[in-house]
């Protein structure tokens, strides 16, 4: 062992050292800034230590290929919308699998090539790395998709489903034991790759818009996975620490996550949530009560706003559609030069990502104290004078505590009916991600407003300010 | 231990430990953040597409290698610059 790999191997260990402090300071409000710049620069000592490697006798690719990918990064992320973050986690998440692959893939081809001998556990890490990396990049496509729009998000479910996905595992593990017997054969190895992409397409399709939270979470987690495999497959232990400790931390959000929708892991993946079950669910709804919706205008409601003592706003997905995060904050601002008190109700999974609503208000300065937990704002609904529902449907459906037979009985929500009044704004009574029908639409203290969430506000906003 | 795999899945599942135990109770406004803050560590597969690369063993295996550490620093510097990003919003 020389000085240079030693100087190597203690710097990745400072690396990794760096990752676990970033991460540990990325969860805390405080420090969190500061976490992610120590893991970045953890990152660039992991990267310049590579680059001094004596394997390494060609720089041009290498550094034709940092800048491009630096250059492509930085305006991706200087440029995306606020409101795309969960689309831009997504597609990140992929091309980190992709590059773990592509590892798994061009070790494969240079044992093949050199004429290596292949021991069966460089192959199965191979493998492992194929497979994880494969599933996270089409997953994390198909996922990119949906939140995009480019494809529905509507779960896709045809017949014969798990059964092909099953058949599909199978001849995974089937070309993976021809390629043991032998590995020269590439046309088997390229299958092998074949199948794992469009394992992770049927992994994703049939999981509902409405669970894209957990999927984004699942397949970060999986992208560490791959990494950790990547690292297994070039024998580096600097891969493996970091890819395990992503997966680690994916995982338990992923939980987190689960555990807020009151629902297992499996049930998001394997339920094709919001599909037929559903619509059965909604036609009981439908019979047993009767439909009358109570609407408001926008003078009426500045009135009950300005003049009510507390205020709750509750944001969903459809504030993030309109971009309204601005407009709700200048609401908020006229509201409390009335003396209103106002605060904001977040539900764990509203938007399409965890913490998605906390980024969108907090773009639009809102000051982080007035953002309150689902647990904490609960038990004070009772007190608050009129809940202001902003493009949030599922997260606010009594059926969840009130009907069996609902699909999202038993998800903790936000008690918005047990406000005064509920004040909701939407752009139709469509059913939410969710596919379900939402009886609080309808109820006597509910009064509801339609139209995009920006354009109500801005209404909204002109009457407060006449008040 | 000096079969490297054992090694390597020793550190494997230590490390797994320590991520459960430093992500534990993260309050839900940073959760965004941490998502895409640990999606950029993530990126660290850039090291193998490097090392892959710059060894210029075949033609293949140096453009696959191209093509990684390309998608593989689009992770890392974007997903570093994005968690900047928004929690630079927190911040006010």
């Amino acid at each position: 062992m020389d000085w240079l790999t030693r100087i190597e191997d203690l710097s990745y260990l400072g690396a990794a050292a760096l990752f676990i402090v970033g991460l540990k300071q990325l969860g805390s409000p405080a420090t969190a800034r500061q976490g992610n710049r120590l893991a970045a620069l953890g990152m660039l000592l992991a990267i310049v230590v590579t680059l001094l490697d004596r394997q390494i006798i060609s720089y041009t690719g290498i550094l034709a290929a940092i800048s491009l990918g630096s250059i492509i990064g930085a305006v991706a992320a200087y440029k995306v919308e606020m409101t795309a973050m969960p689309q831009m986690v997504g597609l990140l998440n992929g091309l980190g699998g992709a590059a773990s692959a592509l590892v798994g893939i061009g070790e494969f081809c240079r044992i093949v090539a050199v004429g290596e001998p292949l021991p069966l556990s460089t192959l199965v890490t191979i493998i492992l790395g194929v497979l994880i990396g494969g599933v996270t990049l089409t997953g994390s496509l198909v996922a990119f998709g949906k939140l995009q729009g480019l494809i529905s998000g509507t779960p896709v479910i045809f017949p014969m489903q798990q059964g092909i996905n099953l058949g599909l595992l199978v001849a995974f593990l089937a070309t993976s034991v021809l390629i043991w017997l032998d590995p020269s054969q590439m046309g088997l190895f390229w299958s092998l790759v074949a199948i794992a992409g469009v394992l992770g397409v049927l992994f994703v399709i049939p999981i509902g818009g409405a669970d894209m939270p957990v999927v984004i979470s699942l397949l970060n987690s999986l992208s560490g996975l791959a990494a950790s495999a990547a690292g297994f497959i070039v024998g580096n232990s600097m891969l493996i620490i970091a890819g395990a400790l992503v997966g680690a931390s994916g995982l338990i959000l992923t939980q987190i996550m689960c555990k807020a929708m009151n629902r297992s892991l499996a049930n998001v993946l394997f339920s094709g949530f919001g599909g037929g079950g559903a619509k059965a669910a909604s036609g009981v709804t439908s019979a047993a009560t009767p439909k009358t919706v109570r609407t408001i205008d926008s003078e009426e409601s500045a009135m009950m706003l300005g003049y009510a003592k507390s205020v709750v706003i509750v944001p969903g997905y459809g504030m993030a559609v309109a971009q309204a995060q601005h407009s709700v904050k200048e609401l908020a601002d006229q509201l409390e030069r009335l003396g209103v008190e106002v605060k904001y109700a977040i539900h764990p999974v509203a938007g399409r990502m965890p913490g998605h609503m906390n980024v969108l208000l907090a773009e639009a300065n809102v000051p982080y104290p007035q953002l309150k937990d689902m647990e904490d704002i609960n038990p004070e609904f009772e007190n608050v004078d009129v809940a202001l529902v902003i493009g949030a449907n599922d997260v606010v459906n009594p059926a969840a505590r009130t009907n069996p037979g609902s699909p999202v009985y038993g998800m903790p929500i936000l008690d918005v009916d047990r406000a005064r009044h509920t004040i909701v704004i939407k752009r139709s009574l469509s059913p939410g991600f969710a596919g379900i029908d939402n009886e609080l639409f309808y109820k006597d203290k509910t009064l509801m407003m339609f139209g995009s969430a920006k354009d109500v506000l801005n209404k909204l906003i002109t009457e407060v300010k006449q008040l | 231990m000096t079969d490297p795999i054992i090694v390597g899945l020793i550190i494997f599942v230590l490390a797994s430990f320590v991520g459960f135990e430093v992500i534990n109770k993260v309050p839900p406004t940073l959760h965004t953040p941490l998502m895409s803050g640990s999606n950029a560590i993530s990126g660290i597969a850039v090291i193998g597409a490097l090392l892959m690369a710059g060894s210029g063993h075949t033609t293949l295996t140096v453009v696959l290698g191209f093509i990684a550490t390309v998608l593989a620093t689009v992770n890392v510097v974007g997903g570093f610059l994005v968690t900047d990003r928004m929690l630079q919003m927190f911040k006010r």
